[in-house]
């Protein structure tokens, strides 16, 4: 097994990990930084496959390489409205949950979910 | 292809440990922490992908920035540790691990029987060069062969800083960004960022002008430029500037503004939107960098600073 398949090995796993920690996680951050891992890992299987695709002297194909540099960028923009949101929500609330039952009852929507 | 040496067995398998780690462990802190330490090391991984310009992307904004980020929220949220037990049931754990598995699963399937020869784009990159004459092929695809998706992520950028304007409490809109940091004017942190920001400004200049014909670029350089500003602004020496300050705000769409308008004139005078003239592509793709340097470095470290949270004068 090649060093690349590895690492797409890898790659593979980064995105059920995070998957799995944005399902059943239920901090706000916490969700954040797993969804952080999955994007990571689909990052890495551009990687990969760019890096299959090195041919004409380029060590990676050039093209999946600035895809991902523009998602790396995007996603810390996403991340960090997302963070700006979870600080506002615990500003208002005192509190980070989700979920309808908080027991702060501030602003809790009568009509469930 | 070779066969994996024990260093990328090693790092993949370290890699991968820091991601359960950051899954599974109990405490927000240490997760934010094994998170950083993971994006540093998929770093490494890039460099051993050939991947140099990702790497240093990933290094300085996904290791670097995305972990000041999420540890200064992580702090903030110390105290906020669930009151309440809204964890995932146990029905809801194995559902959800199932459906990972199978996704990680999947895609490792599609890892092992990718085709050979693979396909690739790296030799049309190549030979096209001579119309930007520009050497480094992803700085070539970045702004010139793809040029509508880096123009269109720096709106997404202006986007998300809107986004987070936005939050601010009423009593301090047009107020300055984050707290007043205070600290000990002989401590290393003040230390640190006198002695800095001058190299750190020179390294992120030189990034952006190397990119040309070697792995860097706006992106890397401002990532650089935008660390040293927050560490001047963390250690007490400058403050966020208001976020109703006109000049901020034309820095801020000087990157996509400056895109725009390179684009409509290759529109009117050119072929095709985002066209430039092989003569000029070189001086036009430099002045559009420069421009994006100052928009990336400002939104960078806007986005770190957050919600505005203080009049002027408070």
């Amino acid at each position: 097994m090649s060093g690349v398949t590895v690492f797409g090995l890898c790659a593979a796993a980064a995105v059920g990990l995070g998957l799995y920690g944005l399902i059943t996680n239920p901090q706000p951050l916490r969700k954040i930084i797993a969804f952080n891992l999955l994007g990571s890992g689909v990052f890495l299987l551009f990687g990969v496959i760019g890096r299959r695709g090195a041919a004409a002297g380029m060590g990676n194909d050039p093209v999946p390489q600035a895809l991902v540099i523009t998602g790396v960028v995007v996603a810390f923009s996403a991340t960090a409205l997302a963070i700006a949101l979870v600080l506002r929500l615990f500003q208002t609330t005192g509190s980070t949950t989700l979920s309808n039952a908080a027991p702060s009852g501030t602003g809790s929507n009568p009509s469930g979910d | 292809m070779s066969i994996a040496t024990i260093f990328e067995i090693v790092l993949a398998a370290v890699v991968l440990g820091l991601g359960i780690w950051t899954i599974v462990v109990r405490e927000t802190y240490s997760a934010t922490v094994g998170f950083v330490a993971y994006g540093l090391l998929v770093a490494l991984i890039w460099v051993r992908l050939d991947a140099i310009d990702v790497a240093l992307t990933e290094a300085a904004i996904g290791g670097g920035l995305g972990g000041v980020l999420l540890l200064g929220a992580a702090a903030q949220l110390r105290d906020s540790e669930p009151a309440v037990t809204d964890a995932a049931g146990n029905a809801v754990r194995v559902c959800a691990a199932i459906l990972s598995a199978l996704t990680a699963a999947t895609l490792a399937g599609a890892v092992l029987v990718l085709p050979d020869p693979a396909p690739t784009l790296a030799p049309a990159a190549v030979s096209n060069a001579w119309a930007t004459s520009l050497a480094n092929p992803v700085t070539n695809v970045l702004m010139a062969f793809r040029a509508m998706d880096t123009m269109l992520e720096k709106v997404v950028l202006l986007l998300a800083i809107i986004g987070v304007w936005s939050l601010a409490p009423d009593s301090a809109w047009g107020g300055h960004p984050g707290p007043r940091h205070q600290a000990d004017p002989h401590g290393v942190l003040v230390f640190l960022a006198r002695l800095l920001p001058p190299i750190g400004i020179v390294v992120g200049i030189y990034v952006l002008w190397t990119g040309a014909n070697h792995p860097g670029g706006a992106f890397q350089g401002g990532a650089i430029l935008a660390a040293m500003w927050l560490l001047a602004i963390m250690a007490g020496l400058a403050d966020t500037p208001p976020v109703s300050s006109r000049r901020l705000r034309l820095i801020l769409v000087a990157g996509p503004g400056l895109f725009l308008v390179v684009g409509i004139a290759g529109l009117l005078f050119g072929s095709a939107f985002l066209s430039y003239p092989p003569a000029q592509a070189k001086p036009l793709i430099l002045a559009i960098e420069v421009a994006m340097i100052l928009t990336i470095a400002a939104t960078l470290g806007l986005l770190l600073a957050g919600a505005p949270e203080r009049r002027t004068g408070q």
